[in-house]
């Protein structure tokens, strides 16, 4: 145990120190303190409650659809569609929720808007879906493609179908306050936080601890083994691809009924490519992506507030992520090579 | 109907969709050349902006759109280093440095814009165009087709270039080799990881070519996040060429004149929602590939790190 705990320092610890030592220098070189940037990112994203509060909520969409990626990727499919998934089933639920809270009691608005948005995600994956698993067509241009299509969709029903007549800027019907998701304890955390971390470890487990998650990896790992294993690769592409996209499309959902109750024209928060490193970063791992997308959250919070007073723009945040994929990969095939000749003696 | 075929409205679109395709004309061309190689560059679209943000400030420092233009592949050049120094000779993750190689150029290039740029803003003198003598007195096509800056024309010929290097040379060859059977190759004497190095380094230098002619010459200033996806559809059309650089030309140019019917709309004073225009292009592709539903035929040791002896 004490051995293992090293190595996920070492891993984890190292790499992140590295990334944060270049990251200072890149700001020293600009004539910016790192130390003074890094501790008012520190203190506005985790030890100030609302900045805290911020950090924890904006985890939501970014942990679901990480959960939608764990999924794809380990089947060996790169759903890289996200933000076309998202954006759809935000403005789906977004249009359903304002009607459908005259009539129905706020649990049920509420979960049957989630399950459209879930099934809106899923239904944009169908078509990638299919050329996959019928005609092995590469399903990174299919996703992107139907991605940009589904953006630019959003923008269309927003502006010409779905439009709120009493507003200026186009936009939906916007959702009371009252019939928004609830908010944890009096904070202004919703409750779309809980079921986002259950969808996470949901999915870490089924994939790690179940016969279908075996199944996935399986096909993941060699397609022509799985097909030779006697596994029905066309029916797992499908599903694989609908749970990711269902997942991505919950995202959407959750975070139109708990943060903002409307969508505006041309709001794309393109969360479905910036989820893409935070998983590669996990390695896959469910429990990995959780403690990322804190980190993530945390730099992105706090990043917004140094913008303001440090004079560091808040993208400054980026360069750490890719100062952290970097060194992540680096230490990986470090030690990789270094168990090698070991593993050739024996 | 009849206002739209205007000679202004035609004029528009035209020079529109060859500024507008450009960029992803280059890149795609670049990603061909990576793909061929057997070497899945996701990074295309950080390559760009790195290029857009050196060919700017080196044009804007020096006044020089031929200097701006290097110095716009250099730095895309500089980022290929990255994946030649970590994917190629150490065998790493092609997805997981291309993601990261794009993810740091945007916030790189914002730190360095907001550091320089952001309280003046500068913009930069029109591009120096060159008009085909003869061809650009043609009515319409004239001024749409063959007014434009050189790097316009001398990037329609690289696409003739390309197609006779991948289909007669020894260099298209090896290239093929590198991608298809890189033990192949290896056996017959050429270095694999030096031409997926070269590949690489092209496609760098394209890709911030291109970066460099979309913010030199198409915007005339540099803005963070500017290739705005740029680099995506790059990677799309070089996979959907399937190694014919003919079919990126013709990709590039859909997508320009998608992107440019918004504007020649608006000079023709015709109100369509321009998120209808901008779907057309994608769901042109999707429709060919429901249609023509096939595998893709792309190199099968693409993405795969090449180890000397390996499985």
């Amino acid at each position: 145990m004490a051995a293992e705990l090293k190595i996920v320092l070492q891993r984890v610890l190292i790499p992140v120190v590295m990334a944060l030592v270049v990251g200072g220098i890149i700001l020293l070189a600009l004539g910016k303190d790192p130390l003074d940037y890094y501790g008012i990112v520190l203190q506005r994203s985790l030890l100030r409650s609302g900045g805290a509060q911020e950090t924890v909520t904006r985890m939501a969409p970014l942990l679901l659809i990480a959960a939608g990626l764990i999924v794809a990727f380990r089947a060996g499919i790169w759903n890289l569609g996200g933000d076309g998934q998202f954006l759809l089933a935000a403005v789906a639920s977004a249009a359903l929720a304002p009607v459908l809270a005259a009539d129905l009691p706020r649990a049920l608005n509420l979960a049957v808007c989630m399950i459209v948005g879930a099934l809106v995600g899923a239904l944009w994956s169908v078509i990638p879906a299919l050329l996959k698993a019928r005609y092995g067509v590469n399903e990174i241009i299919t996703t992107l493609m139907m991605s940009f299509l589904g953006t630019s969709l959003a923008n269309v029903l927003i502006k010409l179908v779905l439009r709120d007549p009493d507003t200026t800027v186009p936009q939906t019907r916007s959702l009371g306050v009252d019939d928004r998701l609830p908010r944890l304890f009096g904070t202004t955390i919703h409750s779309g936080l809980v079921l986002a971390i259950l969808a996470v470890i949901l999915v870490h487990f089924m994939m790690t601890r179940t016969a279908f998650g075996l199944k996935l990896q399986v096909l993941g790992a060699n397609r022509a083994a799985a097909v030779h294993a006697g596994l029905r690769v066309e029916r797992l592409t499908i599903i694989a691809f609908a749970l990711s996209a269902g997942f991505i499309g919950l995202a959407g959902a959750v975070e139109v009924l708990g943060v903002w109750g409307s969508v505006r024209a041309d709001w794309n928060p393109a969360l479905g490519l910036l989820v893409v490193p935070l998983v590669f970063l996990a390695r896959f791992n469910g429990y990995a992506v959780i403690g990322i997308t804190l980190f993530f959250s945390a730099l992105t919070v706090g990043g917004e507030s140094a913008a303001r007073r440090v004079g560091v723009p808040q993208h400054y945040v980026l360069v750490l992520v890719a100062l952290l994929l970097l060194f992540l990969a680096l230490v990986e095939y470090r030690d990789q090579s270094r168990r090698k000749p070991s593993a050739a003696a024996t | 109907m009849r206002a739209l075929f205007t000679e202004p409205f035609l004029v528009s679109l035209l020079f529109g969709a060859v500024t507008a395709g450009l960029p992803l004309l280059l890149a795609g061309l670049g990603e061909q050349i990576s793909e061929k190689a057997g070497v899945l560059n996701i990074g295309l679209e950080g390559m760009m902006l790195i290029g857009a943000y050196t060919g700017f400030l080196a044009t804007y420092r020096t006044g020089s759109f031929w200097f701006g233009f290097l110095a716009g592949g250099v730095g895309g050049m500089s980022a290929a280093l990255i994946v030649l120094l970590l994917c190629i000779r150490k065998g790493l993750n092609q997805i997981v440095i291309g993601i990261a190689i794009t993810v740091g150029a945007e916030g790189l290039t914002s730190l360095l814009h907001f550091v320089q740029f952001s309280r003046s803003y500068p913009r930069l003198a029109a591009a120096p165009i060159f008009a085909v003598p003869a061809f650009s007195r043609i009515p319409v096509l004239g001024r749409g087709l063959f007014s434009h800056n050189p790097l316009v024309y001398l990037s329609w010929a690289l696409v003739g270039l390309l197609t006779w290097v991948f289909r007669s040379t020894y260099l298209g060859l090896s290239l093929e080799a590198a991608g298809n059977k890189p033990a192949a190759l290896d056996a017959a004497g050429v270095d694999v990881v030096r031409t997926r190095s070269f590949a690489v380094l092209c496609t760098g230098f394209l890709a911030g070519l291109g970066g460099a002619y979309m913010a030199n010459v198409g915007a005339g200033l540099f803005v963070p996040f500017m290739t705005g996806g740029a680099g995506v559809i790059g990677i799309v059309l070089a996979m959907l060429a399937r190694g014919r650089p003919l079919w990126v030309l013709i990709g590039a140019a859909l997508f320009g004149a998608s992107l440019a019917m918004t504007t020649a709309l608006q000079v023709a004073g015709i109100d369509v929602p321009t998120d209808v225009v901008q779907m057309l292009p994608f769901a042109v592709v999707m429709l060919v590939l429901v249609i023509f539903a096939r595998h893709s035929m792309l190199p099968s040791a693409l993405g795969t790190p090449y180890v000397r002896g390996g499985r």
